[in-house]
């Protein structure tokens, strides 16, 4: 079922792709994301209006047939690109000039190029070999066709026209990188430096225009779209690094293209058949891509190292263990300090006196053995050495930072338990040295109690 | 985390504030603030950037969660007083470009009152004008209110309480990039407003004019310095603990605990 | 910015007025639709064909070179592009103002996959049912609604930026639009079923039932933002008081949500997915340029709208290739861009005006202050009769501001016309109006001069230049209490540098 084609298919796609998410890393950095969407739909009438410049051109015979064909792929991309950067150029003059709110001020420009180039296309569409659906969905099957010779392989001529494109983004980024990026993060900045922020904007601005406009008749405007923005929002979830994030988006891009059309392949011709619908055996490659776009985002939403919702949940958990486990320990110490060394085995009986949860209880028990902090003797728990070290560190935090609220706060007394059960937890070794220095060395907390020295790890 | 104790206690304050932390991304910003607000008094809320003054005000107002404690409005929980207690909030917060007039955005403390899908019909209106005259505006009441100076936008917001007539007022930096003209009228108007047994919790950032407009201060960074009469508290002492710096502990124990999720292995 | 407001009891009735007119429109609107089926007028011709050509196209013997006839096709056209306008322009202020314009595109696009899914669950229960345009609709809206939700949960959840997450959201349920559709395409009778519509729309070839829809949903949304009016007010100027006060915020969002996915999925049937942005957030971005107020707001955004569904509808049938849904945007853009240029509030023409009209204001005077300058140097205190008395030279003017002689005489012809000052043999002379003129501006001058001399601690000769922007808009208010503040006891005081003057013949 994949052929030779198919690979070929993918590969202009992943290519396409990745060009596109190079400039919309930035866009993104720039909260500009919805201005991609605007330059790619803007980028219409230009289009159509270069190409009717063309046609008009070659009737009046300023063209000869060749050399219209030959110019004609030109006309196009430099009618969308002044008409993509004309749209952002637009935007911000209705916005300052109009006291129009930003969004909104792009949308009514880029609606409107947007309607022009519709009724335009409606108007000539006897002249022009243009289909509105094309501009949407792109022809990425049928322009793998045209291909031409390269050594021992056929390559397509798209395929090469998008790596082109491909390493001329690159070539732009790496050499204005330290310009776009300070741009980027602090235009004023930029500014005070000596780099024309303006010009890396109009630069960013043309570097998208001409980007969608080069591979909008292969991939179509959806996938523009998409890749512009989405695979860059995946790399912006998964690191803090914007090198990284580069070569992520890129990567990513490639990886949703790839997949994108072994999708539109595969997935109908797995479910619709079980449907009862089986001459549904493909659907289209370029909104696949989006989707598998999307659906990569989705998956570094949930399993992205750092910003991911499950490692969160894994972290948030387990910080609710430690501080459980924290807090038996301390309650195993207090017991201790009153003559009362052992404990009773019981998860229950512990989670009536501690007024934790059971499976609480019982995780906690179950970490502090598995540390060898505590040992289950047949009599009952009973805290380790190395378990009562921990132990005295954490109630010298918690009667430290109680004596710090009393003193410094003016906690009333009846209310430090509370907030020194929440605070104990996060105070490190050095923070206890500081309290205890700031505080004089004090003895006894404001209970009474004794507040132990440092315990060393032996 | 369970802040149970020492609740159901009847109280006549306007406003009384036990045990309050509030945190923004696990990170607190106020802590363990506990102020009971005497009565018919003009109080202000003095303390460095950052030192959680805005934070205090919209937690007695339940716009921000709180990690512990609780707080009383004339006793009660605020939901169920909401309408004695009047809020300005700061004049940045909002959009002066917005079509509506002075005399709309006065009304608009009227809007509970009306309630639900009634208009806000002539004797409504009328309310809001009265409330614009005191504030000395009336003759602007149909302006946009961007064709209004900054201290003339702060007037409106003012007659927006007014119009209220609530007991408390919480105002969040009345005076900030106001006219010396607007500054004198709305002194004039907190001394009437006094006068007439209201309390007013200003936040405030002119340390020379506590002393002259307040009669009670207090003093917050991060943690409560001291509350109480202008005569006894705003001294240089407790100035100095004011605004000697944060206390570098409790910054460092809040990042870790905003951090901590993200540390935790 | 002088226009005085109207009285306070106008300020409710236009309002009312405003709403009526609304409710009317949309009401005879959707009764017009109904009245030729009450009378039986006739089944209207289904155009096929409606996608690539405007309204009626060949079909239609109405159309051409009889002009706009009033047959039962067109009515439908247009009471559906009309009551959408207007239902947009309503619904689309409150998203302006709450400065989520875009959301709308959002949601269009994202309704995509809810017609896909709806056909196909359709066809499953019941092969041959996938054409039911409500089923269609209510998918179209369910998936709108999770657009939104998704859009809320990235950014809660995430820390991509409010503009990234719309993007995506945009953009990735397109492309599962787009998937949809095409297997549609392959379904049996999935190429009939018209499902491209919803993305370029078929206005031109709207059913009456398609009409009944949007007058009915159209309707529904108006009166909800009518009824929730100072709600959805107070929602968008200042939710934080809002909260404050105790008004469910989010429940209100949700309601403003509700109306706009409503909105955009019955425009989905009309100008389509990719221009129902346009119905949404351009007739209020027009109408803003012509109000201060919301209530105006809103009535000239839904006669915006309206208008533009009119004019749409009008001219796509004269041009039988023209699409009508680009049409009817295309009819909003140009209101736009008349409104942004001649709006009475905002308009870019006016600001020209005003500024044309603040530096002719500047000029004169300036010219009265030079006579009085030139007539009594730095002095304070003289007497406007005394002013009359000298005759000021035409070369003394030149060199007091550097004006050229045609400047100088167009400004003197203007000082004439307004009666401040009269040729005279030697040159010109301050009539007595022109005098009493040219001594309130001097004050003015003179007391910011003092003002920023004595507070701002502007160097002396700084002070002549900054205090010239500033002079003009004194208002009586601000000269009083400079007046106060300086402690000038009201007179005209004299001036804080020396004045360069030229010889001047004050002769008696």
């Amino acid at each position: 079922m994949w052929e030779s084609l198919d690979s070929w298919i993918a590969a202009t796609g992943a290519v396409a792709a990745s060009a596109c998410a190079l400039p919309g890393c930035f866009l993104l950095l720039r909260r500009q994301s919805l201005t991609g969407d605007a330059i790619s739909h803007a980028a219409l009438p230009g289009i159509v209006l270069a190409f009717l410049a063309a046609q008009m051109a070659r009737q009046a015979g300023w063209l000869s047939d060749a050399g219209y064909e030959a110019s004609r792929q030109l006309f196009l991309l430099a009618g969308a690109v002044v008409l993509g950067v004309g749209c952002a150029v637009g935007s911000e003059w209705v916005q300052r000039r109009g006291g129009v709110e930003p969004s909104a001020a792009l949308g009514v420009v880029f609606i409107t190029l947007f309607a022009v180039g519709l009724v335009l296309l409606r108007l000539i569409a006897d002249q022009v070999d243009l289909d509105p659906d094309c501009v949407l969905y792109g022809t990425l099957e049928n322009s793998v066709l045209d291909t031409v010779p390269l050594g021992s392989l056929v390559v397509p001529r798209a395929l090469l026209r998008h790596l082109a494109l491909f390493l001329l983004n690159l070539v732009l980024i790496g050499l204005f990188f330290k310009e776009l990026r300070i741009a980027s993060f602090d235009p004023g900045l930029a500014n005070a430096m000596g780099i024309p922020a303006w010009l890396m904007h109009y630069l960013l601005m043309t570097m998208t225009a001409f980007t969608a406009v080069s591979v909008f008749e292969s991939v179509g405007s959806i996938l523009v779209i998409a890749m512009l923005i989405v695979p860059a929002a995946t790399a912006y979830l998964l690191t803090d690094r914007l090198v990284v994030m580069l070569v992520l988006a890129a990567l990513l891009a490639a990886a949703s293209a790839w997949l994108g059309h072994a999708a539109a392949l595969f997935v109908p011709r797995l479910v619709f058949p079980w449907l009862g619908y089986p001459q549904v055996t493909d659907a289209s490659t370029s909104g696949m891509m989006a989707v598998v776009a999307g659906a990569l985002l989705v998956a570094a939403l949930l399993a992205g190292p750092r910003y991911g919702w499950v490692a969160q949940f894994l972290r948030r958990r387990r910080l609710a263990t430690r501080i459980a486990t924290e807090d038996l320990l301390a309650w195993l110490y207090r017991n201790a300090e009153r003559g009362q060394a052992l404990l009773p085995l019981e998860s229950g009986r512990i989670s009536q006196v501690t007024g934790m949860s059971r499976t609480r209880v019982r995780r906690a028990v179950g970490q502090l053995v598995r540390r060898r902090w505590i040992e289950r003797t047949p009599d009952g728990l009973r805290l380790t050495a190395a378990g009562h070290t921990a132990a005295v560190n954490l109630v010298r935090a918690h009667r430290l930072w109680e004596s710090f609220l009393a003193e410094r706060l003016d906690v009333p007394a009846a209310r430090l338990h509370e907030s020194a059960e929440r605070i104990e937890h996060y105070l490190d070794s050095q923070m206890l040295d500081e309290l205890e220095a700031e505080l004089q060395l004090p003895e006894r907390d404001p209970h009474g109690s004794l507040i132990p020295r440092q315990a060393r790890d032996e | 985390m369970n802040a149970e104790n020492g609740s159901g206690k009847e109280s006549a304050s306007p406003l009384v504030i036990r045990d309050l932390t509030v945190a923004y991304h696990r990170k607190p910003v106020i802590w363990d603030i506990d102020y009971e607000a005497p009565a018919g008094r003009l109080i202000a809320i003095v303390g460095p950037n950052g030192a959680g003054k805005s934070t205090l005000l919209a937690a007695c107002l339940d716009l921000v969660p709180r990690v512990s404690g609780e707080i009383l409005v004339f006793g009660q929980p605020f939901r169920r007083q909401r309408g004695r207690v009047g809020y300005v909030p700061q004049r940045e917060s909002v959009d002066w470009d917005f079509p509506v007039s002075a005399l709309d955005v006065v009304a608009m403390g009227l809007y509970r009152r009306i309630g639900w899908c009634r208009p806000v019909t002539a004797r409504y209106r009328k309310l809001a004008l009265e409330a614009l005259d005191r504030v000395g505006m009336a003759h602007l009441a149909h302006r946009q209110i961007r064709q209004l100076s900054g201290g003339q936008q702060q007037r409106v917001f003012l007659a927006r309480a007014l119009v209220q007539e609530a007991d408390l007022y919480l105002m969040d930096e009345p005076f900030a990039g106001v006219d010396a003209a607007t500054e004198r009228a709305i002194v004039e108007l907190l001394r009437n407003m006094r006068a007439a047994g209201k309390t007013v919790l200003a936040v405030h950032h002119d340390l020379q004019t506590v002393a002259e407009y307040f009669d009670d201060v207090v003093l917050l960074n991060m943690r409560l310095i001291a509350a109480g009469p202008v005569e006894q508290v705003f001294t240089i002492d407790n100035l100095r603990r004011t605004y000697g710096g944060k206390l570098a502990l409790l910054d460092r124990v809040g990042h870790r605990m905003s951090m901590d999720v993200q540390l935790e292995r | 910015m002088s226009r005085s407001g109207s009285p306070a009891t106008g300020f409710e009735r236009n309002r009312l007025l405003g709403s009526a007119a609304i409710c009317a429109v949309v009401g005879v609107l959707s009764w017009a639709a109904w009245i030729p089926l009450a009378e039986g007028a006739g089944p209207l011709q289904e155009t096929g064909n409606s996608q690539s050509s405007g309204v009626g196209g060949s079909t239609s013997p109405f159309w051409g070179s009889h002009g706009l006839a009033f047959d039962y096709n067109t009515l439908v056209v247009w009471s559906g592009a009309v009551a959408l306008g207007a239902g947009g322009g309503v619904v689309g202020v409150f998203l302006l103002l709450r400065k989520q314009a875009l959301l709308g595109d959002v949601v269009s696009h994202a309704a995509l996959p809810g017609v896909g899914l709806a056909f196909l669950v359709l066809e499953l229960v019941r092969a041959g049912s996938g054409k039911w345009v409500p089923g269609l609709l209510l998918g179209a809206a369910l998936a709108g609604f999770t657009g939104i939700a998704a859009s809320t949960l990235l950014r809660r959840g995430t820390r991509l930026k409010d503009d990234a997450v719309l993007a995506v959201v945009l953009s990735v349920y397109f492309g599962l639009g787009i998937v949809l559709l095409t297997i549609v395409q392959r379904l049996p009778g999935g190429n009939q079923a018209g499902l491209p519509h919803f993305i370029y729309g078929k206005a031109a070839a709207l059913r009456m039932s398609d009409v009944q829809v949007i007058s009915a949903v159209v309707t529904l949304a108006v009166l909800v933002c009518l009824l929730l009016f100072k709600e959805l007010r107070l929602l968008a100027f200042d939710e934080r008081f809002a909260a404050a006060q105790g008004w469910p915020v989010v429940a209100l969002d949700l309601v403003l949500k509700v109306l706009v996915v409503a909105i955009a999925v019955v425009g989905l049937q009309g100008v389509g997915l990719l221009l129902v942005v346009a119905v949404l957030i351009v007739p209020p971005a027009a109408a803003r340029f012509w109000t201060e107020r919301l209530d105006r707001m809103v009535a000239i955004s839904a006669a915006f709208g309206a208008l533009a569904g009119l004019a749409g509808v009008a001219i796509s049938a004269s041009w039988p290739r023209v699409a009508t849904g680009a049409t009817i945007a295309l009819c909003d853009s140009v209101l736009f861009a008349l409104s942004m240029a001649l709006g009475v509030e905002r308009g870019l023409l006016r600001r020209w005006w005003h500024l044309y009209a603040a530096r002719r204001r500047q000029d004169e005077h300036h010219l009265l202050r030079a006579c009085y300058e030139l007539l009594a140097g730095e002095r304070g205190g003289v007497a406007p009769q005394e002013l009359c008395d000298g005759v000021v030279r035409v070369d003394g003017l030149v060199r007091w501001r550097g004006w050229s002689p045609q400047k100088l005489r167009r400004l003197l012809e203007r000082g004439q016309r307004r009666g401040w000052i009269r040729p005279d043999p030697q040159g010109w002379r301050l009539t007595p109006a022109g005098a009493a003129e040219a001594c309130r501006h001097v004050r003015n001058h003179r007391l910011w001069e003092l003002y920023l001399v004595k507070h701002a601690d502007v160097a002396i000769d700084l002070a002549d230049r900054r205090a010239d922007d500033i002079e003009h808009v004194l208002d009586p208010e601000l000269v009083a209490m400079l007046e106060e503040e300086l402690e000038t006891g009201g007179g005209l005081p004299s001036s804080p540098h020396r004045v360069a003057t030229e010889p001047t013949s004050a002769t008696g």
